[in-house]
């Protein structure tokens, strides 16, 4: 009896509602934790998959030795790759194209690849101007590589235990 | 100068002159009103922003303030899309209909003691009687727009509006049998005397029924099911684009204030001030001092604000009803309590000697 009378009591006094409005009414005055994105940014992991590259030994040669592991276990199949044996004997690619629309950015390419070569950087914000220009060269990927080959070498070497 | 003014002035018939000064009255509400409409969108981006904490828009001007200014600046200039074998004339025109009403009836909103545009007996019967039109425009909207979707949100708009306009009226039913009056500005004056004579206390359920049927009323969450966009896109104003779309927001807008500043001036005692009665006369003498904490519009403003402002906490607040849900609140919840309490006070202010809570 009491505690019907009790419901009914909340009920038309909104003592619920009132609860939950409490919490929103709390949650105005907290601070707010809004990253204002061009000025702020977040830390990013030293295994963040951004914009592909492809990276260089110290001597200047490609690492890439077009074994294809990439291209095969590409989920997407964003990865295009052609090669050649070189006059030197060894096997090195003369296409290397990732359309980027494709991509799905999982990073297993970079997992599969023997020599490093084939990496994904920390850099995010590229976009395109044109049609066509969501596939990538190899040499664009090289120019890439040789960009930010220092952050790359030191991201490689941080994870290097754990891989 | 003044003089030449005053003869330019004079050189009008009379007619003309009275029409002038209505016409400026009409724009110095008007406008204020259309800007804060503007600035109610900000306001209610901002606040639930903060409520989820999140900062909300901050890019265009300082702290983002001149974001409604972008906003009705885009939707301004973009494409009216008009759909194939949707009647076109009830289409543009079911956006004047849904806006006009929250407009025409703050023609009789007393601001202050002396403050209004007109001071017609049957206010409060007008207040009901365009409140209730702005569902042609919903039901319009939705019939020309030749959409399932529109048309399904209009038709629960429409059953939705109905069911809570009955709850509404009689809520105003008790402020009339309290107040003895149909004229706004004699309830304003019938709750004068301090905090404690307003209606909020007396009719305390009848305000919370009030508040709530205006929030269903305009179509808010959480009784925003006419255009639950998890359900049926947008409701009626899917097919809408550019400044027809901007219309509907809007009325949907300019019928929050008006909701807001009815819920003042019935139950929050209008211009009011909470200290009336409570501060001795002495202090509401001295000059400043006296105009910020005696009667006056600001206090209107200050009242419709709060109500404003649980109109969006309200938002960020509940999750929408389910619509079977919304029409049981209605017509077994709302009807009910508003008849029973207008039984009790009927009883207590004819039979009993203490007639005098409700006055």
């Amino acid at each position: 009896m009491l505690k019907t009378f009790k419901r009914y009591l909340d009920t038309f006094l909104l003592y619920e509602l009132l609860k939950g409005l409490m919490v929103t009414g709390r949650h105005l005055f907290m601070r707010k934790f809004t990253v204002q994105y061009p000025e702020e940014k977040t830390p990013i992991s030293p295994r963040f998959r951004g914009l592909h590259a492809l990276r260089r030994y110290p001597n200047g040669e490609e690492r890439c030795i077009a074994c294809k592991l990439c291209e095969a276990v590409c989920p997407a199949a964003a990865i295009t790759i052609e090669s050649e044996v070189r006059a030197d004997g060894t096997r090195r690619t003369t296409r290397y194209d990732i359309d980027l629309f494709k991509c799905i950015y999982c990073g297993f390419c970079e997992e599969s690849c023997p020599v490093d070569s084939i990496v994904e950087t920390r850099f995010f914000e590229f976009h395109f101007e044109n049609r066509g220009e969501n596939v990538i060269h190899k040499e664009q990927l090289l120019a890439i590589g040789d960009k930010y080959e220092k952050q790359l070498a030191e991201d490689r070497a941080m994870d290097a235990k754990y891989r | 100068m003044i003089q030449f003014m005053l003869d330019i002035w004079n050189l009008f018939p009379d007619w003309s002159q009275i029409a002038m000064i209505n016409i400026g009255k009409i724009v110095l509400i008007l406008v204020p009103l259309l800007l804060s409409v503007a600035y109610l969108t900000y306001a209610e981006r901002k606040i639930i922003g903060y409520m989820q904490v999140r900062i909300g828009p901050n890019r265009v001007g300082p702290k983002g303030w001149l974001q409604p200014i972008a906003d009705a600046g885009k939707l301004l200039f973009k494409e009216i899309i008009i759909p194939t074998q949707a009647s076109r004339y009830l289409f543009v025109f079911a956006p004047i209909l849904a806006f006009a009403p929250a407009l025409a009836a703050w023609a009789v909103i007393p601001f202050t003691d002396k403050m209004w545009l007109t001071n017609i007996d049957a206010g409060l019967l007008y207040i009901l009687a365009l409140t209730s039109m702005t569902v042609y425009g919903v039901i319009i909207a939705g019939w020309a727009s030749n959409s399932k979707y529109a048309f399904l949100g209009s038709l629960r708009s429409a059953a939705q509006i109905v069911a809570y306009e009955i709850a509404m009226g009689f809520a105003l039913v008790g402020v009339l049998m309290a107040a003895g009056s149909l004229n706004l500005r004699e309830i304003v004056l019938a709750q004068s005397g301090g905090p404690h004579q307003w209606y909020l206390l007396p009719l305390f359920p009848l305000f919370l029924v009030y508040l709530i049927s205006g929030v269903a009323e305009t179509n808010r969450s959480p009784f925003d099911v006419a255009e639950g966009e998890s359900e049926i896109v947008a409701g009626f104003h899917v097919e809408y684009s550019g400044m027809t779309f901007a219309i509907f927001f809007l009325a949907e807008y300019a019928n929050m204030i008006l909701i807001s500043a009815l819920c003042a001036i019935m139950f929050l005692g209008g211009w009011l001030s909470p200290f009336e009665g409570i501060l001795p006369a002495k202090i509401l003498a001295v000059p400043v001092i006296g105009t910020v904490l005696g009667n006056g519009v600001h206090w209107l403003l200050l009242k419709m604000s709060f109500i404003l402002f649980c109109f969006l906490w309200f938002r960020a607040t509940f999750p929408r009803y389910r619509y079977d849900q919304i029409m049981r609140l209605g017509w077994k919840v709302f009807i009910p309590v508003t008849l029973v309490w207008i039984g009790v006070m009927g009883g207590v202010m004819f039979l009993t000697p203490w007639g005098f809570i409700f006055h």
